[in-house]
Order: C-alpha cells, then structure tokens, then sequence
C-alpha cells in the first residue's frame, strides 16, 4: 500500500517566537485493521501505518503510537511551540517499511 | 414447561459463560493498561477525554485527550478486539498536552485514556460511547 499515499499538513508560516501554533495532519492511507475479511472468508492481512512523528529542528513535538483502531485517513490535530525559524518535519511509519514525510517551514516575526 | 435434568445443566452453562465473557474481553485491555503504567496505581481526573455520547459510525469517531503535565497518553478502547488505539507522547517542543484524532470502534464500549504525568504517577479517564453501526466490518 505504498501508492496513492498523500500526507497533507496545515501549519502557520509564520508565528511570533514562543507562540504556540495548532498543527493538523492527514495522509490517505486504507489503515487495513486486520480485522476485515474478503469475499472467500480469508483475512485481509494488516496494512496500517503504526507510527507518526512531529519534529521541529530535530527536537521532538509529538510521537504517536498507532494501531489498527485508528480510522482509515488518520488525522491528528496538536499543537506545537515555535521556538524559532526553522523547520517542522512530519513523518509517517508504514507496516510495509514505507517511510512518508513532509517539511513545512515556518518563518518567526 | 418442564426443566429437564438436561435443560437445567444447559442452562447453567449459559449463565455462567454469559457473565465470564465481559471479563474475557475486558482482560486485553487490563493486560495493556498494566503494561502501560507497569502495575502503578491509576488516579481518576486530571486526564480530559472527548466523545461523542452516540456515534452513529464506528468507523470513524472524533475524540480529543488532554492532560496537563503528561508525558504520554494512551487511548484504549475496552471492547475492541484488540484494545490499543494509540499512544501519545509529547516532546520537548509540544504547545500543549493535547492530542486529537479520529478513532474506530467495534461497538458501544468504554473509551479510556490513561495519561502518565511527569512526576511518574498515572491518571484515567473513561467515557462511555454508543455506537450505531461497528467499526470493524465483516
């Protein structure tokens, strides 16, 4: 499951320095749970991302643990402290070793 | 009607596997709470847990935590086949122990969020969710 997968994040670009900043997040990801079965009864093997990281300049924001009872799509909302300019880095774990990510700069003042 | 020596032992088989299931499905979700918090006592409050009351789709169901002070927060949803949904933890640089997402579940079942303070001690939140239609498919 490694086609058709589109992160998309809505972050400020800019924000004053110290300001704490809503970030939200959404990839298209199917999140098979492992749970569903097919048409000749057999189960479909899981497929989900299992793991989702925010970092600004390296240093950690939020790090999530996932599991199968995350919906398909899964979105996140947090927030995050912009201590300075730099950049915010989001990354997605899939089960298959597939690595997603995407950069937003944010800009200070 | 007449109970039979039969009827009777039926019957009490299925009173008692009845009231044994519930604890069955609730174990997983003890079993991740203890692995989570390693045995420590649990406080009630101090942890904030949004869900809606009805969802009409357990397929997808908004709920938000928030704790203040917590390093991590678990979600767990007590009556899904497996109980995991997932596991926050904040870093250095997060606004606020707030966390928001979107979440299946398999049936009406308690949401429970757990959050790990700072300071090492652990507080639970439980909110109750009817579910019209599982989340889990077929």
């Amino acid at each position: 499951m490694a086609e058709g997968v589109k992160p998309r994040v809505k972050a400020p670009r800019s924000a004053e320095a110290g300001e704490v900043v809503t970030i939200k997040t959404l990839i298209s990801h199917r999140m098979e749970s492992g749970q569903r079965k097919n048409k000749d009864g057999s189960v479909i093997p899981r497929s989900i991302i299992n793991r989702f990281t925010c970092e600004f300049n390296g240093t950690s924001i939020i790090d999530v643990k996932m599991e199968p009872a995350i919906s398909t799509n899964p979105y996140f909302e947090f927030e995050a402290t912009i201590p300075e300019a730099g950049d915010m880095k989001f990354t997605w774990y899939d089960d298959d070793g597939s690595i997603y990510e995407e950069t937003k700069t944010v800009q200070v003042g | 009607m007449d109970f039979t020596r039969r009827d009777t032992l039926a019957l009490t088989a299925g009173a008692v596997a009845l009231t044994v299931l519930p604890f069955r499905v609730n174990a997983a979700g003890e079993d991740a709470i203890a692995a989570f918090t390693g045995g420590a006592d649990v406080a009630e409050g101090g942890v904030d847990l949004e869900a809606p009351e009805i969802a009409e789709n357990g397929n997808t169901v908004p709920i938000s935590v928030s704790a203040e002070g917590a390093s991590a927060i678990m979600v767990l949803a007590m009556g899904n086949p497996t109980p995991g949904v997932a596991t926050f933890n904040f870093g250095e640089l997060a606004g606020s122990q707030f966390a928001s997402t979107r979440i299946r579940l398999a049936g009406t079942q308690d949401v429970v969020a757990i959050a790990k303070m700072a300071d090492g001690s652990f507080a639970k939140a439980t909110k109750n969710v009817k579910v019209t239609i599982g989340g889990c498919g077929g």
